[in-house]
């Protein structure tokens, strides 16, 4: 996995202590090699997060001639309950923590099991890999309008079918509490498993046999190999998923502006569909631009603390 | 959601690499500047005759967010008027409305926006107030064009802080759409016009076996349907002056708790999903809706045969939500002389086109376009009264984005039945104001 080659011992090497003998070659190769990432980085990464800070500071609409500095005010406005901002923006937020709970057990262990299994040796594997991975082509615009038509509380296929099988056919997916959680967490399962399973797949594939060898001549069953060679083995991968997945989950918009467009009220409405809507369609970007960056820090701070949980687990042992 | 960003960052982060882009991030802030832009109002501007531009050939940009059945008939026009102005050519980019309000702003800041172009009447004033229009009053003078001159009320809004910035091409409405082989069944003679009546033809119906007449949507056009009734029973969304939002009113309360009933006494579903009230109309599944009177041509497609009539009076007179598409002239073509004159010679030949734009399902906005053949043969010819009753949003920069998560929200959430209209209304009406002081502050200096 790319997480492990980048933090091998070659990694360490180039970044802590060049060889001195062939020293300056070394490092101009690197560096030309590098530049390109890095400019890119910088233009499109870098100096869009700075200025983003920048903006946050101001009240920043840019199509108005002036943009008073404003200092923290709209951070403050953020954290003062009665503001125009605060109650939707912490209601988003609160939306957004729901679904990251909601979704990333789920993304993290189903696409683990359809790994397992695509893993084995059957007929048509490939083809049943395909198709657990075709979803994930699709756009989130074809995805939310799809399962938008199928799930309609009155005219959709869901309900439809459910009621000739005789269950309850009159849930509204789209417009209740807390089916609309259902169906936003299961469309976002359903169009992104794939994706993981891939990458589980890359790092079940990366564990030696031997180990499983030496497993059953230790008398080790299915359960056991699982749990003491499969799982350890997939640690660094496990991580690297869980931290994509909550990034993904958390910056979660399509599904929601598409299918849901935040009903009801806006109990749907994610943070990035609330910044979103007031930094690009308003354009109160100084607003919006504070709140990215809380939600930013939010963030980082979750990653750290998975990271950290995943180190103390021994995730980094193995490189 | 954005997938394969967030899997590029995360591929590349290492461990040191992580923490240095979360720790750099918070280090590096602090440099970094906001550019004002200078905004100068526009040389050139004013002193259009009325002749049309003579000057060396140009082409003009020209945006507007006609996408759906009005598509080809606009099209026409631009093709009639390249035909008989050889020394302008027109160069057509037509975007999706919600897209286009975004990006106007943004490509007229950079120098790269339309020259001309169509926009909805509510947005007049927010896009002068962005210095995105340049004023017309020269233009409306050179086409003697005066407010008598049009539909009541499309003439004003068009006019922000003493200018007027745009003239008005047609005026839409919303109106009652239903499904004659229903109301036949049901033995419906006539049209309803008032609640009674509604309510006794929503009754004929579910005889008749159509169990849910009158889906009530709680998204579009659910507030444009709420706005109606709230002019019907006399109530105002905003003060004129924006500076507060007053529909939390009694009026507004009456509406609300009129769209609501409609669900409780079981001739609408629950929980109406996006859209479905309509695809469940061309489907035969319902047998009245409200709606745009631009979805006459998209109806005529789907072979559905419907009646359209004009808004029952729920409340106490006759009162219907509008909008108009008005033509502009941005800062950017002021700028230039030429350009700003050829600009001008385009909207007063489209300006006159009101009568063919008929085609587009559309109301001609000037009195004498509404007495021609093209519209009076049209579909929409049958709610022509209900242009006396129009009534049109003030001119307030901003208030489309304070209705979005205010009113909408308040509509949605008391016809789902979440809230009672009184407390939907009244909690998202103080909402709306403190947002409309914030932007008379903002759009104010």
């Amino acid at each position: 996995m790319t997480t492990r080659q980048l933090a091998g011992p070659e990694a360490e090497q180039v970044a802590v202590a060049p060889r001195p003998a062939k020293a300056r070659g070394d490092g101009l190769v690197a560096a030309l090699f590098l530049a390109p990432y890095l400019v890119l980085f910088t233009a499109f990464v870098l100096a869009p997060i700075v200025l983003g800070l920048w903006i946050s500071l101001h009240n920043w609409d840019f199509t108005l001639p002036g943009k008073p500095f404003v200092g923290f005010d709209n951070y403050v406005d953020l954290f003062t309950p009665g503001s125009t901002s605060s109650g939707p923006f912490w209601n988003a937020m609160q939306a957004t923590g729901l679904f990251t709970v909601l979704s990333v057990p789920l993304l993290i262990v189903v696409p683990l099991a359809v790994a397992m299994v695509m893993n084995e040796k059957f007929r048509g594997r490939n083809v049943f890999r395909t198709i657990y991975f075709a979803p994930y082509v699709l756009g989130v615009a074809v995805v939310g309008v799809m399962w938008r038509f199928l799930l309609d509380r009155n005219i959709g296929a869901v309900n439809s079918y459910l009621d000739a099988l005789g269950l309850p056919g009159d849930t509204a997916w789209l417009t209740s509490i807390p089916a609309a959680w259902v169906a936003l967490v299961g469309v976002t399962v359903w169009w992104t498993l794939g994706f993981n399973a891939v990458i589980y797949i890359a790092g079940l594939q990366d564990i030696p046999a031997e180990l499983y060898d030496a497993a059953r001549v230790d008398g080790a069953g299915r359960w056991g190999s699982f749990r003491h060679v499969t799982l350890p083995g997939l640690k660094p991968v496990t991580m690297f998923v869980t931290l994509i997945t909550i990034i993904a989950s958390a910056n979660m918009f399509g599904q929601s502006f598409i299918m849901t467009n935040g009903a009801p009220g806006r109990e749907t409405q994610t943070a990035i569909f609330w910044i979103a809507e007031t930094g690009l369609q308003n354009f109160q970007m100084g607003q919006a631009a504070a709140a990215s960056w809380i939600l930013t820090l939010a963030l980082i701070v979750l990653s750290l603390v998975v990271y950290a949980g995943f180190r103390a687990r021994g995730a980094m042992d193995e490189s | 959601m954005n997938r394969s960003r967030a899997v590029m960052t995360s591929a590349r982060l290492s461990r040191r690499g992580f923490i240095v882009v979360g720790g750099g991030g918070l280090l590096l802030a602090g440099c970094g500047g906001g550019k004002g832009v200078g905004d100068s109002q526009s040389e050139g501007v004013g002193g259009f005759s009325g002749e049309d531009y003579a000057g060396p050939a140009l082409t003009l940009a020209y945006w507007n967010g006609f996408t759906g059945g009005d598509g080809p008939t606009m099209q026409e026009l631009v093709k009639n008027f390249m035909a008989e102005h050889d020394n302008i050519s027109i160069k057509n980019n037509t975007i999706e409305w919600s897209d286009f309000y975004q990006r106007l702003p943004a490509a007229a800041q950079a120098g790269k926006g339309p020259d001309v172009g169509v926009m909805h009447l509510d947005q007049i004033a927010t896009n002068a107030a962005r210095s995105v229009l340049a004023p017309v009053d020269d233009l409306a003078e050179a086409l003697g064009l005066s407010e008598s001159d049009f539909a009541p009320a499309v003439w004003t809004p068009g006019i922000y802080q003493d200018q007027r910035y745009s003239i008005p091409l047609d005026v839409h409405t919303i109106a009652m759409y239903y499904n004659k082989e229903h109301f036949e069944k049901a033995g419906i003679k006539e049209a309803p016009t008032d609640a009674a009546s509604l309510d006794e033809a929503c009754k004929a119906l579910q005889q008749a076996g159509y169990a849910k007449p009158f889906w009530m949507p709680n998204q579009w056009p659910a507030h444009l349907m709420f706005l109606s009734l709230l002019w019907q029973f006399g109530g105002e969304p905003y003060a004129e002056d924006g500076s507060a939002a007053t529909y939390d009113s009694e009026a507004g309360v009456e509406a609300l708790s009129w769209m609501r009933e409609q669900v409780e006494k079981g001739y609408s579903p629950d929980n109406v999903d996006i859209d479905s009230q309509y695809v469940a109309f061309k489907n035969g599944e319902n047998s009245i809706t409200w709606d745009g009177i631009w979805q006459i041509n998209d109806l005529k497609e789907s072979g559905i045969d419907y009646g359209i009539a004009s808004l029952p009076v729920i409340g106490d007179n006759a009162a219907a939500w509008a909008n108009s598409h008005n033509f502009f002239m941005t800062e950017q073509a002021a700028g230039d002389e030429d350009r700003a004159n050829a600009a001008k010679t385009f909207i007063g030949w489209m300006s006159e086109q009101s009568a063919a734009w008929s085609g587009a399902g559309m109301i001609p906005a000037l009195n004498a376009a509404r007495e021609e053949a093209d519209f009076t043969d049209s579909v929409q010819y049958a709610i022509v009264d209900q242009v006396e009753a129009l009534h049109f949003l003030p001119a307030v920069p901003g208030l489309g984005d304070v209705q979005a998560p205010t009113l909408e929200v308040a509509v949605n959430e008391a016809v789902l039945g979440q809230k009672s209209p009184d407390e939907a209304l009244s909690q998202q009406a103080s909402n709306a104001t403190k947002m409309m002081q914030e932007n008379l502050e903002k759009f104010g200096s």
